[in-house]
């Protein structure tokens, strides 16, 4: 039995017309836009499933185009995204695909960069508003942007987890959930932390010799 | 703290609160959340709901996909020419609805009550009923504490997507949570509000999800104006001394079970119902 409080009940205050297809999908390019830096100059979205038939009656479009540009699932600029991406002169695309064996609510975000390799998400709109994001960059992942993320990709050695969880405990931070992958030497964490993530914690990790990518990512508004 | 209806009566009979103190106490054990906070939060819930019953009244809104909208102002104009069948509160409460249910369809804020498809018959009904009692912005907020509990226990018990279990389950949920709500704040016991919140959803158990072209436009507006008259007649039934034979958690189980018979093509894929006539498919047609 899922543990549901008043305001999942009651919310989210939100743009209209489906928790599904709008705020899921505003949270997912929002959380795009978290991991993947914002100097990108353009955005591709591979659109699955519902996404892919439905996207433009239910703004879906709109929604991923906001997200991408920062703007919280309740923004009422979501209506005109598309304009306001065209203003700030980001190249938009949509592609109706086919990812496989996804949940219907799906999309690829690609992100775009003047002098950088492309980089991509994954990810899920699984009701409510609610998402999962499944892939990073071609890594399998699963986490849910509900609570404090840590995402870190280093080299794996002795003791690794270790030093980055003491850090973490030396700062009074509680962990509560955290899943290790490994493909060759280089490894994913994904760590869900009980408080917001502040820059000092982020620094001290990344400032550990294995550590090749470190980002954190706090909630967004559901 | 609770699951079930009786549990939550169980602690409004010990405790002698009412239902959205109990359901207070609990968000404040649970979350960890000051009083004032939880209250702010719900204010802010209210504000948004209020604003969006009433922004369709007065101007057109029309959908994103340019398919609906302009009722909400149909029904207010008509309200107030004075000679409807129903009479003003009902045609106002279905105004009401029909306007967040358009604000909705617009892409304009909305608060999900349960959801987004749903979202019109709470705000309408406890807008409706403190016009009426003139009750206090405090007394709305009140109520939709009770709303809240209420719907966290279908959707504990049950479900509140009508991909997973029908229309009865976003409609009816929303009408159940609105009827229990409105019963509190005109003074009703713990134990009436669930009789209400039992009729409602008998009232429409069995309904399925069936929107045209897959939008929430289209029956879904109008089931929000027959959603907000589910709660009123609901709430007024039991304030009469009507009893729900079967019990509020049962009657829960039985829309879940009645969900779960429902074949996927009655369940928001808009591949049965009214989304699967030849209108509706010729619209899927032209929109997608």
């Amino acid at each position: 039995m899922k543990n549901y409080g008043v305001f999942d009940i009651l919310g989210p205050i939100m743009i209209g017309p489906s928790s599904s297809h709008t705020a899921g999908a505003a949270r997912l390019g929002k959380i795009g836009r978290e991991i993947a830096n914002t100097s990108f100059t353009g955005v591709s979205f591979f659109l699955h499933g519902s996404f892919a038939k439905t996207y433009r009656g239910h703004g879906t479009d709109r929604a991923l185009v906001a997200g991408v540009l920062g703007m919280e699932p309740s923004d009422e600029r979501i209506k005109d995204s598309l304009n306001i991406a065209k203003e700030k002169g980001i190249n938009i695309e949509f592609i109706e695909t086919d990812l496989g064996y996804e949940h219907p609510n799906t999309v690829k975000i690609v992100f775009h960069y003047k002098n950088k390799e492309d980089y991509y998400l994954i990810g899920s709109s699984i009701g409510g508003g609610n998402i999962l994001i499944t892939n990073l960059n071609g890594i399998n992942i699963e986490f849910t942007g509900n609570y404090p993320t840590i995402l870190i990709k280093y080299t794996d050695r002795k003791g690794s987890i270790s030093r980055i969880s003491s850090i973490l405990s030396n700062e009074d931070i509680n962990i509560a959930t955290m899943k290790v992958s490994r493909e060759g030497k280089i490894a994913t964490m994904v760590m869900e932390i009980d408080s917001p993530i502040e820059d000092i914690i982020i620094n001290k990790i990344k400032a550990l010799d294995e550590i090749i990518y470190i980002t954190g990512i706090n909630p967004i508004g559901r | 703290m609770y699951n079930k209806g009786n549990e939550l009566l169980k602690l409004c009979n010990e405790q002698n609160k009412k239902i959205s103190e109990i359901v207070i106490a609990k968000e404040m054990a649970e979350r960890g959340l000051p009083y004032e906070e939880l209250i702010d939060n719900m204010k802010l819930v209210l504000d948004t709901m209020i604003s969006s019953s009433k922004s369709a009244l007065n101007k057109e809104v029309i959908s994103v996909s340019k398919l609906t909208g302009g009722d909400a102002k149909k029904v207010e104009k008509y309200k107030n020419m004075g000679n409807t069948i129903c009479g003003e509160i009902i045609n106002s409460a279905m105004a009401m609805a029909l306007s967040t249910s358009e604000v909705n369809a617009s892409m304009g804020k909305i608060v999900a009550a349960p959801t987004a498809g749903a979202s019109g018959i709470l705000p309408s009904a406890i807008i409706i009923v403190s016009e009426k009692y003139n009750l206090s912005e405090k007394e709305m907020i009140y109520g939709l504490f009770t709303a809240g509990g209420i719907g966290e226990i279908i959707a504990k018990n049950a479900t509140i997507s009508g991909a997973e279990g029908g229309c009865q389950a976003e409609c009816g949920a929303a009408a159940a949570m609105a009827a229990g709500a409105i019963i509190e704040m005109i003074g009703g016991e713990p134990e009436t509000s669930l009789h209400g919140a039992s009729f409602a959803l008998l009232n429409i158990m069995g309904l399925v999800c069936d929107p045209v072209a897959g939008l929430v436009e289209f029956p879904c507006a109008l089931r929000n104006a027959s959603g907000v008259i589910n709660a009123l007649v609901s709430a007024d039934l039991a304030m009469a001394g009507v009893k729900s034979m079967v019990p509020f958690d049962e009657v829960v189980e039985a829309m879940y079970k009645v969900g779960k018979a429902m074949p996927e093509s009655l369940r928001e894929t808009a591949l049965g119902g009214v989304a699967a006539t030849p209108t509706g498919e010729d619209i899927k047609r032209r929109i997608l």
